[in-house]
């Protein structure tokens, strides 16, 4: 696909500010490396090998019988006795004394026998988001070799959340931002493109709607159906979708007489086609404008949700519930600066990139 | 001596990295009490140059060489010392009398404020000069028009109101960029007559940007003609229409659309014709939206348009003549017959009209607004023949590459964007987007109107050849009678929604009946107010 002229246009002059050039990478790379957070913070190896067959625990479950345990419970990987299972290939010897045995293993031959060697790859950081860190010390404790950031106040591995928690605030982000601002432009579009009492009924049904108190919904639909990422993306957006209403149908009122548009009815375009093939991609400079806003303002309402203890789920991780425990426990500014940082560099990155795009849409500024 | 001049002046505009120039190496002088002249087609230079004098231009403007005032340098001068002479030395009067005014503002407050920041002027005192200066300027009743808002009064009564605001600290220079290009003729005529007065009165130097000569011929005292940035002739005025040295000059002056168009054979077949067609938009009032009355933008408009025959229609701005246009095309709401191809598609739905869009197809003003940006000229050209499912990709292709050899434009251009194209060129892909389709009535809304005097000649040409080879027929509005002359076999002169006068055009033009039809006549071809002529 080639980009129009004017577009070209538009990405060099994005290109010419090397701030937003530079924000964009950073936070191109942070947030394909968070999509990866399974292989980066995870409390089971990504690649095992036992008796000589390789196994994937992050995409399979194993019972720890086959590696020669007890249980049929799914294998705890971080337990010594696992772990000596896997590396000497399975010797019962492990349950007894697995430090000694992972020892004598080294050279391959426990007891003058010759074993199965295995090995496990870890990730960088050996927990994931919900791990209980095991060791001593009251939670929250503060960073250590062990846990860079420290633990939070039930013993899990900051880094780890606030990897996993970036992930799902951008996700969040832009799961609300796609589709808030389709249905936003589609019905800004319908108002503005028909204008009379298609408008004057459908702005009455706005203003009913942007004054419902959005909170309150939230906290009655999670009593009713219970806590969920989905049912949260699906309120945001509910209540999100009016933001760029008003811009796609200043921009359409704007458009429906200009004489192209004219020129195209009396050819006898449909309406549809008319819409979305003539005047969208005028109303694009807008949207694209106010989308910052919309992005920054999703990640900015699942952070005061969670804060307030009304977002995601507990059992997923959250920077704003980060925040929350944080402010409970003013002994561990581990978690302060974490939670700080982390919303500073996301919603500074975010910002610089969106004032680059901003900035490559206006026509008359220049650019040297 | 002289008092604002300009010593090899050069401006370039920075874009994408590089510098383009608009300018390149002017220099001419006004003279005090003296009426300078720049010439010039669009893009040629003449309003870059006059508004760099004072530096209004945007900031990727970058200025080089010498402007003097009265031996004072403005080229590089502080923003302090230019704000001085701004207004108040020098004063300017822009084109678009709609959006020069400030729509929220009273008249009284907008010159009121021009008279404090410069003169210090405040109550009694400043409500008096204001009188004073509307009075100077023609408006009538000064003192009812006070607490009038821009949108009360007409074009003219606002441009009026710009030369007041222009003229309201008694500058020694006034630059004039196009200030009548966007009024009717006859309020064309009285401005341009006012301003010749005003300056003789109060002794001011002028500085006139135009492209039309013939206001030139009849203000200017010496002309600077502008060609790409440069000049490239200057003199006095009577010289250059007399004896035209450079070939630019003298193609100019040729540019007078002339001819008549080719004769109808008596049994060519109607094509469009209407009778006691009426668009009144209702005035609502109060709180059931009772209908008060009627704002009668057309009423009972009849005519009727043969093949290969043109029907002008002339009317001042506001007498409804586009809205006709509309209402023909069925893309206003209307009352009373539209009989297209002898079928009367009045009430039709417009999915029922969309067949028979490709037999009436409409060409607008702006070339620069009448085509999508995003779109490259095939898909422009190419876009109604998929509607109407003539033919696939591939015989879409074959037509868009006749239909631009037959307007006039290279088919190899078709993939590119409409920026690329000049003014003349997009209406010529206009008329492409139109013709492509074959349709037997085409409806040209003033589509000469925004084009340079040497482009219309072309685009008339055009237009005629097209209409001879197609048994076309015409519906053509414009408020320039020379074009209509050129084009029309009969005229329908429009007022305020009612057909004042209709004829054949020859009867019209040649002998006018009625008074209004007398004082359009005159002021489009002599730009002299007719005396007596309610307008």
């Amino acid at each position: 696909m080639r980009l129009s002229p004017l577009n070209q246009r538009r990405w060099r002059n994005f290109k010419s500010n090397r701030r937003a050039l530079w924000s964009l990478w950073i936070f191109t790379g942070l947030f394909v490396l968070s999509l990866f957070a399974e292989f980066i913070a995870n409390d089971k190896p990504i690649l095992v090998q036992y008796r000589g067959s390789y196994y994937t625990p992050i995409f399979n479950f194993y019972p720890e019988t086959e590696f020669g345990g007890d249980f049929r419970t799914e294998a705890v990987y971080r337990y010594a006795e696992v772990e000596c299972l896997i590396k000497s290939g399975g010797l019962v010897d492990c349950f007894d004394d697995p430090e000694g045995v992972m020892d004598d293993a080294k050279d391959g031959i426990v007891n003058d026998e010759p074993i199965e060697k295995g090995w496990m790859i870890w990730p960088v950081i050996p927990y994931s988001f919900n791990t209980q860190v095991e060791g001593p010390g009251a939670a929250p404790s503060p960073p250590t070799m062990q846990n860079w950031l420290g633990t939070d106040d039930t013993k899990r591995d900051v880094t780890a959340r606030v990897i996993y928690g970036f992930r799902i605030s951008i996700l969040f982000a832009l799961a609300v931002t796609v589709v808030s601002s389709a249905i936003g432009i589609v019905a800004g579009a319908i108002q503005g493109y028909f204008g009379g009492r298609v408008d004057l009924i459908f702005q009455r049904v706005l203003e009913i709607w942007s004054s419902t108190p959005q909170l309150y919904v939230i906290i009655i639909v999670f009593a009713i159906l219970g806590r969920s990422f989905w049912l949260l993306v699906f309120v945001t957006i509910l209540f999100g979708w009016p933001a760029l209403t008003g811009v796609v149908r200043a921009e359409f009122l704007r458009a429906r007489n200009f004489e192209y548009i004219r020129a195209a009815r009396a050819l006898g375009v449909s309406n549809w086609t008319i819409m979305f093939r003539h005047m969208l991609p005028n109303a694009m400079v807008a949207t694209v404008t106010m989308l910052p806003f919309i992005m920054t303002g999703a990640i900015g309402t699942l952070a005061s949700l969670d804060f307030l203890g009304f977002g995601l789920p507990t059992s997923l991780p959250s920077l704003g519930e980060m925040t929350a425990q944080a402010k409970q426990n003013l002994q561990a500014p581990w978690l302060g600066f974490t939670a700080f940082f982390t919303y500073a560099i996301m919603l500074s990155l975010l910002v610089f990139i969106f004032e680059g795009i901003r900035d490559a849409f206006d026509p008359r500024k220049t650019f040297q | 001596m002289s008092l604002l001049s300009f010593e090899n002046l050069r401006v370039s505009f920075k874009q994408d990295g590089g510098l383009s120039p608009a300018v390149k190496g002017v220099s001419f002088d006004v003279k005090k009490g003296e009426t300078v002249a720049l010439v010039g087609e669009s893009g040629s230079g003449k309003s870059v140059t006059a508004l760099s004098s004072v530096s209004l231009l945007p900031d990727s403007a970058v200025i080089e060489g010498s402007i003097t005032y009265n031996g004072q340098e403005l080229c590089g001068a502080s923003e302090t010392d230019l704000r001085k002479l701004r207004g108040n030395d020098i004063s300017f009067i822009f084109q678009e009398p709609m959006t020069s005014l400030n729509p929220l503002h009273t008249i009284e407050k907008q010159l009121a404020e021009i008279l404090l920041v410069h003169q210090g002027l405040r109550g009694q005192e400043a409500q008096t000069r204001v009188i004073e200066l509307l009075t100077q300027v023609g408006i009538h009743d000064p003192e009812g028009r006070l607490k009038d808002y821009p949108h009360q009064l007409s074009g003219g009564q606002r441009q009026r109101v710009m030369i007041a605001m222009a003229l309201a600290n008694g500058p020694d220079l006034l630059i004039a960029d196009e200030p009548t290009t966007a009024l009717d003729v006859t309020i064309q005529a009285q401005v341009l007559t006012l301003l010749r007065d005003l300056q003789a009165s109060m002794g001011m130097s002028m500085l006139f940007i135009t492209h039309d000569l013939g206001i030139v011929r009849k203000l200017a005292d010496r002309v600077c003609v502008m060609k790409d940035g440069e000049i490239v002739e200057s003199g006095v005025t009577k010289d250059i229409f007399d004896a035209p040295q450079h070939p630019y000059t003298k193609m100019l002056l040729d540019a007078e659309t002339v001819g008549y168009p080719a004769p109808v054979p008596d049994d060519a077949p109607v094509i469009a014709e209407t009778k006691d067609l009426r668009i009144w938009f209702p005035i609502q009032r109060g709180l059931m939206r009772r209908t008060v009355g009627y704002v009668k933008a057309v009423n009972a408009a009849e005519f009727s348009v043969r093949a290969g025959e043109t029907v002008g229609v002339v009317g001042e701005s506001g007498s409804g003549k586009t809205t006709l246009a509309l209402a023909m095309m069925r893309l206003i709401e209307s009352e009373g017959p539209v009989v297209v191809l002898g079928k009367d598609v009045q009430g039709w739905s417009q999915k029922q009209v969309r067949p028979l869009r490709a037999d009436m197809q409409i060409v607008f003003q702006d070339p620069f607004g009448s085509l999508s940006p995003r779109m490259t000229v095939s898909e422009i050209i190419a876009e109604g023949l998929g509607v109407h499912g003539l033919g696939d990709y591939a015989s879409a292709e074959v037509a868009v590459i006749e239909i631009m050899n037959e307007v006039g434009i290279d088919p190899e251009t078709r993939n590119r964007y409409p920026h690329e194209f000049s003014g003349g060129q997009r209406q010529r892909i206009a008329i492409a987007r139109a013709m492509v389709l074959r349709p037997k009535l085409l409806v040209l809304d003033e589509p000469t109107s925004a084009l340079d005097k040497t482009v219309q000649v072309q685009i008339v040409a055009l237009l005629r050849a097209l209409q001879v080879k197609h048994k076309l027929a015409y519906l053509f509005i414009s408020h320039d009678l020379k074009v209509v002359r050129a084009l029309s076999h009969k005229v329908i002169v429009m007022k305020r929604g009612d057909i004042v006068e209709a004829g054949d055009a020859a009867q019209i033009f040649d002998a006018p009946a009625e008074p209004y039809t007398q004082a359009l006549i005159t002021a489009a071809f002599d730009l002299a107010v007719k005396e007596g002529a309610e307008v």
